[in-house]
């Protein structure tokens, strides 16, 4: 069975093979005709690189107190001020970003896993699996998301939690309540996937059951997955900043929008002094919008027959 | 001689809101090694019913086997677990179906697709596997197989992508492969070039082909032998030149009314009169008795046994007993 039968093969269309741009790559042409999509990639891009980058030109990357210098409104040395203890409130904003981004990309990472894998397989051994994993889904859905965060930030504090872990803490419990609408989604979606013909097609070549829910059924979820964890990252930044807010999360000194928007909570600052808390209110709302249009738009590149 | 494959006495039977569909009865099937084997016989007669089986790929939750043994290389598949059945598949056992336009997985490539099997039956690298499968890519006769190593299904024709299930299904080197109405989704020039392809297959691997069809025509290219199934059961068997020389059961001799010549093409099925009967309300009689116009009496009441003729053909009708066994 050496040779070959070229002889009786069709024609290829030669325009089809060469014109190989992957399903990624149309994708992203696609989403990059979505101008509020691309408007939201860019600034989070922006504000990204200037969290990351940004501290290390600004002379007040220490985050010394300087009582010389406390509550001073913009000027040229603070652009956007200073707060009760001196510290620039431009660095802060940016070191505070960069926990925040973390704390949000850390926690969907987390949560998207959990969701996926558990949904994935409820939906593909169904039985006593998909019973079991789905009753817990049910039971967290019941749950009220942030009465139990509040409720589980005061044992923290109760239990005197060194305050560098609480952010760690955080975030996974942001991810553990956080992951039954996702697994209810790929639940349904591999439901039907399996019976697709194509996976009816593959019983015949016996694969492993990791074989096939990893390589061939997730990867049609690619899209679904992809959305979600975008949306994912503005929600888990508004929960870590809710929960900063309250002082249930990161604590200071170290700087997080949240906390920094505590400064709303005394009237005085409240009044007189916007720069305290104008600043990372902006932040955090511009930040999870973009999230948000970024992730209305791959919803459309990724999946283009779900045209409007 | 020993058969590659000997079903005996296999009943399959799918439950409906109607009741109990008898899809495959008291099947009888042998294929040796290196023959091809044509089952043949109108929609719904079991013909699928019948290779999934084999293949123990009835879904547990609509239908099961009942009865029967199936042997495969001296081993019953009906006996061996699950995990030897899964090694089985796609190695020694492998399938290839109607639609290959959507057999194939969407987001993983062609090569992707091909390795597949070659790594979990075969134990090769990725590496090697890559190459293999671009050989066999070549071997189902694609050009510029590399590049269609790349692509992702929806950038091939049926055609190339029937191909591509041929070289999944060859990969490694089963000993039968099982086509389901291989060449119905295509258009004839392409068919004629799948069945050319397969009748290579046969011929340069010996490896042994059952071929479900309802297509005299193609039943004329391609078997050795001949299944025609009715209503879940074999009515008759026999090598294919005496089948169309001389076919016995009346539902044969119907089929080929419509006088497909042997090594022609495109002959389509002759309509016999009536219809296939309701699988959920079959008695006691022949099957095919409403439809057969040289019915007897005996054959409303009693069902013909599957009778050896000794000419290396079998045939289930009362026409072909003795007087003293059809009694009355
Ligand atoms: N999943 C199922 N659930 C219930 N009944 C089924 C199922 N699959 C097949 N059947 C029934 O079993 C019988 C045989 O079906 P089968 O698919 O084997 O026919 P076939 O000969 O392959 O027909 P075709 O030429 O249309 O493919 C039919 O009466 C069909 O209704
Ligand atoms: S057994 Fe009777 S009814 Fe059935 S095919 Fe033969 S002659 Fe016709
Ligand atoms: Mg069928």
């Amino acid at each position: 069975m050496a040779s070959t039968v070229s002889e009786v093969a069709e024609v290829t269309r030669p325009e089809q093979v060469a014109l190989r741009s992957s399903l990624w790559h149309e994708a992203f042409l696609r989403l990059k005709k979505k101008r509020l999509a691309m408007v939201g990639l860019v600034f989070l891009l922006v504000m990204a690189v200037v969290c990351f980058i940004g501290p290390f030109f600004s002379p007040y990357a220490s985050g010394k107190i300087n009582t010389a210098m406390i509550n001073k409104p913009p000027s040229f040395s603070h652009w956007l001020g200073t707060d009760s203890l001196g510290r620039d409130i431009l660095t802060r904003l940016m070191q505070a970003g960069r926990i925040s981004l973390t704390v949000g990309i850390a926690s969907m990472v987390l949560s998207v896993s959990i969701g996926a894998l558990l949904g994935a397989l409820a939906g593909f051994y169904r039985g006593w699996v998909d019973q079991v994993i789905m009753r817990v889904a049910d039971v967290l859905m019941t749950i009220p998301g942030l009465p139990l965060l509040f409720i589980m930030g005061a044992v923290l504090s109760e239990w005197k939690i060194p305050t560098d872990y609480r952010i760690y803490i955080v975030m996974v419990m942001l991810s553990l309540i956080g992951w039954p609408g996702l697994a209810r989604m790929v639940r349904s979606q591999m439901l039907t996937l399996r019976e697709s013909e194509f996976m009816q097609a593959a019983e015949v070549l016996g694969l492993r059951d990791r074989r096939k829910l990893f390589f061939h059924l997730l990867p049609n979820l690619t899209p679904l997955l992809i959305v979600v964890a975008t949306l994912n990252v503005g929600g888990a930044i508004l929960s870590e900043s809710v929960l900063s807010y309250f002082g249930l999360g990161v604590v200071p000194p170290t700087p997080t929008w949240g906390n920094m928007m505590d400064a709303a909570n005394t009237l005085i600052d409240f009044q007189k002094r916007p720069w305290l808390w104008v600043p990372p209110g902006i932040a955090i709302f511009a930040t999870v919008i973009s999230i948000n249009l970024l992730g209305d738009g791959l919803r459309d590149a990724l999946d283009p027959k779900q045209k409007r | 001689m020993n058969a590659l494959v000997e079903i005996q006495n296999l009943s399959t039977y799918f439950k409906s809101e109607q009741g109990v569909v008898k899809a495959v009865d008291a099947l009888e099937l042998r294929v040796h090694e290196g023959e091809t084997v044509c089952i043949v016989g109108e929609s719904g007669c079991g013909k699928s019913a019948a290779a999934m089986s084999l293949m123990r790929l009835i879904p547990e939750a609509v239908g099961s086997i009942v009865s029967g043994e199936i042997w495969f290389a001296g081993r019953d598949l009906r006996k061996v677990s699950k995990e030897e059945m899964r090694k089985l598949r796609g190695n020694e056992l492998a399938m290839i179906f109607q639609e290959p336009m959507s057999s194939l997985n969407p987001v993983l490539t062609i090569g992707e697709q091909i390795m597949e099997p070659i790594m979990e039956h075969q134990g090769l690298s990725k590496k090697a596997a890559q190459a293999r499968a671009i050989e066999l890519i070549e071997l189902v006769g694609i050009p510029r197989a590399k590049e269609i190593a790349k692509s992702y299904p929806y950038e091939l024709s049926g055609g190339m992508l029937q191909r591509i299930m041929i070289a999944i299904a060859i990969s490694c080197n089963p000993r039968l492969l099982i086509a389901d109405e291989p060449t119905t989704a295509l258009d004839v020039t392409i068919q004629a070039q799948i069945l050319d392809l397969l009748r290579k297959i046969k011929d340069e691997a010996q490896t042994a082909i059952l071929f479900i069809t309802h297509d005299l025509g193609v039943v004329a290219e391609m078997a050795d032998h001949v299944v025609v199934m009715y209503a879940g059961k074999v009515v008759e068997v026999s090598p294919v030149v005496e089948l169309f020389e001389e076919p016995k059961h009346p539902y044969t001799q119907g089929l080929l009314r419509s006088k497909p010549v042997l090594n022609q093409r495109r002959a389509k099925l002759y309509s016999i009169p009536g219809q296939v009967p309701n699988p959920t309300t079959l008695g006691e009689s022949c099957y095919f008795h409403d439809r057969c116009d040289q019915c007897l009496d005996i054959c409303r009441v009693k069902q013909p046994p599957l009778r050896d003729g000794g000419d290396g053909r079998k045939v289930a009708c009362w026409l072909y007993e003795e007087e003293s066994v059809r009694g009355q």
